[in-house]
């Protein structure tokens, strides 16, 4: 392995070996369920609402999200004009605000502008939109690499994105965090919004992928 | 402040690892953590530029050997020491606690 060993892939296998026999719990298994019965006797938790809050971001909150903002976009001009100008606003519209999503920026992919999203300083990421990010979006390489060489890196995700095309690299902080509005799929003209929902990826929203063409969704 | 953290611009970290169908959370410590971060928020002890100046206090030795899930145990950890909600020292006592019942398990 060339490259420094990124812990978030490294750690992701652990859990496979834990439960052999006579293996002793990782230190950071002991420390999390430490930490989580002392907080509940004390009362400063309660584990069901902690189990509701690990549901809602497993099952509700996710990139599904987000492709209904961009469907909507695409098929309503009015609409369109909202996010450019007010991402925030014209998303909670739909009924997608909260943590980690309070101030939305919408970045739009033209025929001359392919936009991008990284956080370099460490993970940050519309949540009510996108849903939590990915190992990669979290990992040292996409962040240090993204700023320098995007194009390499668009590359590896499978998109060449023509040398007279500019690429936008948007950096996210706590603060403000992007989002790519991709550009609508060619011959999807006569498709419903909820068709074209089936061609946003979560990748596209990133600036990583693009939408699926036609006739590729289920 | 500058640190590892900041990563925008370095080299030498290799290909992008990426995961078909990765899921939303790995391991079940890692969902506790996560909701926990929400424990002590609503329970006022930090707030988001908090947690996130606890991380980049990391060493950065530490910083790049451990995932993003321990990155947040760690602050917690730290955070809810600071604020009084426990001591170091309960945690060590019921780590210790929790190691000895675990090597007492059947298999």
């Amino acid at each position: 392995m060339t490259s420094l060993p990124t812990a978030d892939t490294a750690m992701s296998h652990d859990h496979d070996h834990a439960h052999g026999h006579d293996a002793p719990l990782p230190e950071v298994v002991l420390r999390v369920k430490a930490l989580e019965e002392l907080l509940t006797e004390k009362g400063l938790v309660d584990s069901a609402a902690l189990d509701a809050i690990v549901d809602t971001y497993e099952k509700k909150i996710g990139p599904r999200n987000g492709a209904q903002v961009v469907a909507r976009a695409w098929t309503d001009p009015a609409y369109k004009a909202r996010l450019l100008a007010d991402g925030s606003k014209a998303i909670a519209e739909l009924g997608y605000s909260g943590v980690q999503g309070e101030d939305m920026v919408v970045v739009e992919n033209t025929a001359s502008v392919h936009n991008m999203v990284v956080c370099t300083l460490c993970s940050c990421y519309p949540w009510p939109t996108l849903g939590l990010p990915p190992v990669w979006y979290k990992s040292a390489p996409y962040r240090s690499r993204a700023v320098i060489d995007p194009r390499g890196v668009l590359k590896e995700f499978g998109v060449d994105v023509p040398a007279d095309k500019e690429v936008r690299v948007w950096d996210s902080n706590a603060e403000l965090r992007y989002f790519v509005l991709p550009e609508r799929p060619a011959g999807s003209e006569g498709l419903s919004e909820a068709e074209l929902i089936e061609l946003v990826t979560r990748d596209s929203m990133i600036g990583t992928g693009l939408p699926k063409p036609v006739g590729a969704a289920a | 402040m500058n640190g590892v953290h900041d990563m925008g611009g370095l080299q030498g970290f290799g290909p992008i690892d990426r995961e078909a169908q990765e899921p939303v959370f790995h391991t079940d410590w890692e969902k506790r953590v996560f909701a926990l971060f929400f424990g002590g928020f609503a329970g006022g002890f930090y707030n988001i530029d908090m947690f996130r100046a606890e991380i980049e206090r990391m060493p950065g030795h530490e910083y790049l050997r451990s995932s993003y899930y321990e990155h947040w145990l760690h602050a917690i950890e730290a955070l809810l020491i600071q604020g009084g909600a426990v001591t170091h020292a309960e945690l060590q006592a019921r780590i210790a606690e929790l190691q000895a019942a675990g090597r007492k398990e059947p298999h």
